[in-house]
């Protein structure tokens, strides 16, 4: 299990090639990558969030999603900063012996990342920018994992 | 105790964090914002509306009642967006 709270781009490839080399007992491997959407002329995003609290936070829903999905592994990398239209913004890997679980378990990552996780999105087009408001279905999503 | 400002409420009220000695009174989040309110018109505008704020103690979001004691890490910012 690893988190990581990071201002660089990542590799998808490399990093399921380095949770998957040498392993035989791992079957299915789900990865979700959320990336910055250019609607209504956005330009760019820029990625506040609270160092210390951020890592804590993200430990604590992997080490759930692990348990609750008797998953092999999983991953979370969660980019702050000036992003573009297109760049990535997050990556979720989730390994287990069946699809099942790693489906799951990805989907159960991102719903809890969107509404537990403390960063904040301002997007710009170019010429002003505004924080985005949180979705009220998003909480509803996370809501149904309880 | 500590207190940090993101997002919005950072930028409502020019800075990212300060460390204060709030009164004995000051017993949790909410005292917490009403005491800053009277102390300055830029704190009542960040936090006049509560529905739009969360808070989070010793980096652990907290209810708004949650209590509150010297040498806390407290933090104050609108719902959050990551994903």
């Amino acid at each position: 299990m690893r988190i990581s709270v990071q201002e660089q781009d990542f590799s998808i490839d490399k990093e399921v090639e380095a949770l998957v080399r040498g392993r035989g007992d791992i079957g299915a491997v789900a990865t979700f990558s959320g990336l910055v959407r250019g609607d209504n002329g956005i330009t760019q995003m820029t990625l506040e969030h609270y160092p210390g609290m951020t890592e804590k936070q993200l430990e604590a829903i992997a080490k759930d999603a692990m348990k609750r999905f008797s998953l092999d592994d999983c991953l979370i990398i969660h980019r702050y900063g000036t992003l573009k239209v297109g760049e990535r913004i997050v990556l979720v890997i989730t390994l287990s012996k069946s699809r099942k679980a790693a489906f799951q378990g990805a989907e159960f990552l991102m719903d809890w990342l969107k509404t537990q996780a403390p960063f904040w999105k301002k997007e710009s087009n170019g010429n002003e920018s505004k924080w985005v408001d949180a979705k009220a279905e998003d909480k509803h999503t996370q809501e149904k994992w309880k | 105790m500590q207190i940090l400002y993101f997002s919005r409420v950072r930028e409502a009220i020019g800075k990212d964090e300060e460390t204060l000695t709030p009164p004995a009174d000051v017993t949790t989040v909410d005292g917490l914002l009403n005491w800053l309110s009277t102390k300055d018109e830029g704190y009542e505008q960040a936090f006049k509306n509560r529905d739009g704020l969360r808070a989070a103690v010793n980096q652990t979001f907290s209810p708004m009642d949650a209590p509150i004691k010297h040498g806390d890490e407290i933090a104050i910012f609108p719902p959050v967006t990551g994903g």
